[in-house]
């Protein structure tokens, strides 16, 4: 299989806080309706209406992978993503220290950490989520796609300038 | 299984507390959430309780498919005697307090008594504990969250708390979670402030099992699809609830200055895309959020951009609050509103019932049976911007002789104010209508007319009616899943076949009130929207309980009947003004003066009038009074009650 070279792009200020992909989470891993184990999580600033979702970064030099004393931990270059082989790891969390996100958490019921797989090349989270806040895209894409949005915010600042400088 | 949550019963009194399972027999007679809350309610207290009385019981909950992959799982359910209208109270929000206290553990919370001193409860995966509440009485509605969760140190908890309202027992103080998300109507936070009871603070991570997760993965996502494609819900999405203020305006369905117009003239600056252009100048253009799992993000965020309260951050505002402080009052003033939102959310009342009010006491001000001398000076007059703002603030702390009498309701404010006060007073049961002018719509006015919570418009309201469908596409959604073969009728202004279509919605909303989803998932203001085929499903794949469509009517129609018996109970009569199904004179004597053509001129007619009333009794299978026939209560297996399953 070629590598996919996708990655979850999550485009923050569209999230509205809804916490479907949480729930859409944990029903696609574990059967449940509990957000405490899913892989996504949105954190919040009620008082102020920011919502961020916060999932793994698929990282290429990834300190979960470097640290993890049995090697349980790896990337899976097909789909490029950072794996748990749950019949090597041994729980001991030293993962869910070194993660600089936050991203690998500790399932309390499973007693297992846990962490995005990207659903194997099918997100549950981008699937459901209407507004568009994740998307699943070619890595180059999020780049593009963040230059064209500063372009813009560019372009209306050089016009706004040059009316400003005409009245002036 | 996603069945196995709790019922709490809880004593702030005696600090006891206890919890049991919910019989299955229970949830296939009524379900959860509001039904199984109504016949809590009407098996745990007395007749005539005094509602602000520790013999008074509270009813908290999550619908039965709170927080699975049914679509905007959100709703929490709150009911009591209501302190309001001495009849049923009840209220519902949504936000992700319900979701929450599932994961915890808990569907149903049954409280009674009165604990000495503040209290919150704090509900932790199966554990439920009474806590001193005393450092947050006199916060409001959101410092009380936040200090929760300092206290607790979890950010992650969720509150249902009451503010200054509450606290200060005004009848219609709410129960607020968020930001915004309010149980407003009938008073519940007044029975939370009774109750010395500051707030309830959940936070769980227990599994809601899912019975057929890959089933109710596919069935939520072509379900986001058929929500979502609804043109009506696109609108919701991106305008918020004010669009429907604008639409209803337009064509004169707005009641203002009171009651005496049907449309709010020059109101550009309360338009809904004004509100959208303040919202998107101080939150930036993706502005819109959403209650737990929901897709439609009908919830606007907002600063304040102007005037004493600049920069204050809220959400919202709702329909309810460009009629509560727009139109009704006649303040044009897209600031006035917003500021008005934010003040009803801190102090945790009602919008709809303070704007109703305040505009009541408007009019009497103009007609001279309050004076200057009742207002401590306040020029209250309509159009008076800072009157308003201020007359809020004054009911919510009781300060004054008027605003400690408005904060008693409508009917007791006119008992003690006199002078045909209670001529112009809108209400049914003792509740504010809302802002919405039902003399052209019989439909309408029939469901504010009969509404088991008093005036209302979420229960039974059939919003379609105002479309024009085709006769066939009416029989299409009014048909099921029992068969209808009655007349019905397009035009609005008819009254043929209207006491059906209220019937049916009554039972649909009590539907989606006992799963717990939010009501712009069904046939409320769209057609083409789920209803009982669909939850039928989503039931059996997320709980693995199996119900016919006609199964989950039949709980609906149980619980409705449950809801009657309690108010029936309490005193409701046919004709009574005060507590019956009745709608105020002007409905009938006052002719709308402005609107759209076919709207212009409209009142209801007397005669029709009691005609639709009485179909709508026999379609309930009441007599002409308005009782539950003995064989209607043997169907619906309630000619027992009250029975003592849980």
């Amino acid at each position: 299989m070629e590598p996919t070279g996708k990655v979850l792009m999550i485009n923050y200020e569209k999230c509205t806080g809804c916490r479907l992909c949480e729930l859409v989470c944990s029903v696609m891993h574990e059967g449940v309706s509990n957000p405490s184990r899913s892989r996504i999580k949105i954190i919040k600033w009620e008082s102020e209406g920011l919502y961020i979702p916060m999932s793994c970064q698929q990282c290429e030099d990834a300190p979960c992978v470097n640290v993890c004393p049995v090697k349980a931990v790896s990337r899976d270059e097909t789909l490029g993503r950072v794996v748990v082989d749950y019949d090597v790891c041994i729980g001991c969390r030293a993962c869910v220290s070194a993660c600089p996100f936050g991203a690998m958490g500790f399932d309390v019921i499973g007693r297992k950490v846990i962490k995005c797989d990207l659903c194997d090349g099918d997100p549950q989270c981008v699937r459901f989520c209407e507004i568009h806040a994740l998307e699943y895209v070619d890595a180059d894409r999020v780049s593009v796609l963040k230059t064209r949005d500063a372009a813009q915010r560019l372009s209306v600042a050089e016009k706004e300038g040059a009316v400003l400088l005409a009245q002036a | 299984m996603a069945l196995n949550k709790k019922i709490a019963y809880i004593d702030l009194s005696t600090g006891k507390i206890e919890t049991k399972p919910i019989p299955l027999e229970v949830r296939k007679r009524f379900l959860g959430g509001r039904g199984l809350d109504a016949y809590l309610l009407y098996n745990h207290t007395d007749k005539g309780v005094d509602p602000l009385s520790p013999k008074n019981t509270l009813l908290v909950s999550a619908g039965i498919l709170g927080a699975t992959l049914a679509s905007a799982t959100a709703r929490t359910h709150i009911m009591a005697k209501s302190p309001l209208t001495n009849l049923l109270g009840s209220s519902n929000m949504g936000g992700f307090f319900a979701p929450e206290l599932r994961w915890a553990g808990f569907d149903h919370l049954v409280i009674k008594g009165k604990a000495e001193k503040p209290v919150y409860l704090w509900i932790h995966n199966g554990e439920i504990e009474i806590r001193d509440a005393s450092n947050l009485w006199g916060k409001t509605t959101t410092e009380t969250q936040w200090a929760i969760r300092e206290e607790l140190n979890d950010d992650d908890v969720k509150c249902a708390v009451i503010g200054p309202a509450g606290e200060n027992l005004v009848t219609f103080a709410s129960v607020m979670t968020g930001i915004k998300d309010s149980a407003g109507r009938s008073g519940m936070g007044c029975i939370f402030g009774s109750k010395n009871l500051k707030a309830i603070a959940a936070r769980g991570t227990m599994d809601i099992k899912i019975a057929y997760p890959e089933d109710a993965l596919e069935y939520n996502r072509r379900f986001i699809t058929q929500i979502v494609s609804s043109k009506v819900n696109q609108t919701q999405g991106t305008l918020g609830t004010p669009f429907i203020w604008g639409a209803t305006n337009s064509w004169g369905g707005i009641r203002t200055r009171n009651f005496q117009y049907n449309q709010c003239e020059y109101a550009d600056d309360i338009e809904p895309e004004r509100i959208d252009e303040i919202c998107t100048e101080t939150m930036g253009p993706y502005h819109m959020a959403g209650c737990f799992g929901c897709q439609v993000h009908c919830r606007a965020q907002y600063k304040i951009p102007s005037g004493p309260y600049a920069g204050k951050y809220d959400e919202g505002p709702e329909y309810t609050s460009q009629g509560a402080f727009g139109g009704e009052p006649d303040c044009k003033s897209a600031v006035t509103v917003l500021t008005g939102n934010h003040l009803v959310d801190q102090y945790g009342v009602d919008n709809l019932e303070i704007g109703s009010i305040i505009s009541w006491a408007m009019e009497l001000y103009e007609e001279g049976i309050l004076t200057s001398k009742d207002t401590d000076g306040l020029d209250l007059k309509f159009g008076n911007d800072e009157a308003l703002l201020e007359m809020i603030r004054r009911i919510c702390f009781r300060d004054g002789w008027l605003a400690n009498t408005l904060a008693d309701g409508g009917i007791q404010a006119s008992e003690k104010i006199g002078k045909n006060s209670f001529g112009y007073l809108i209400h049914v049961k003792g509740m504010s209508n809302l802002h919405s002018d039902e003399r052209a719509t019989p439909a309408l006015a029939l469901g504010i007319a009969t509404g088991s919570r008093g005036s209302d418009h979420l229960r039974s309201r059939p919003a379609i009616d105002l479309y024009h469908l085709p006769e066939e596409v009416l029989r299409k959604v009014y048909s099921n899943p029992v068969a209808y073969d009655g007349p019905l009728s397009s035009e609005h202004t008819s009254y043929v076949g209207k006491a059906w279509q209220v019937f049916w919605q009554e039972l649909c909303y009590m539907g989606v009130d006992c799963l717990g989803i939010c009501k712009y998932h069904t046939t409320f203001l769209g057609a083409t929207l789920p209803n009982f085929e669909d939850w039928s499903k989503v039931l059996y794949y997320n709980t693995g309980l199996e119900m016919s469509p006609r199964d989950i009517w039949d709980v609906a129609d149980r619980c409705y009947n449950i809801e009657r018996l309690f108010n029936m109970r309490e005193g409701l009569t046919r004709d009574d003004p005060k507590k019956g199904d009745t709608l105020n004179h002007r409905y009938f004597d006052e002719p709308c003066r402005r609107g759209a053509p076919d709207v212009i001129g409209a009142k209801i007619d007397r005669k029709k009038f009691k005609k639709m009333i009485d179909e709508y009794y026999e379609h309930h299978g009441w007599d002409e009074n308005g009782v539950p026939t003995a064989e209607t209560l043997k169907r619906l297996g309630l000619d027992k009650e009250p029975s003592h399953l849980v």
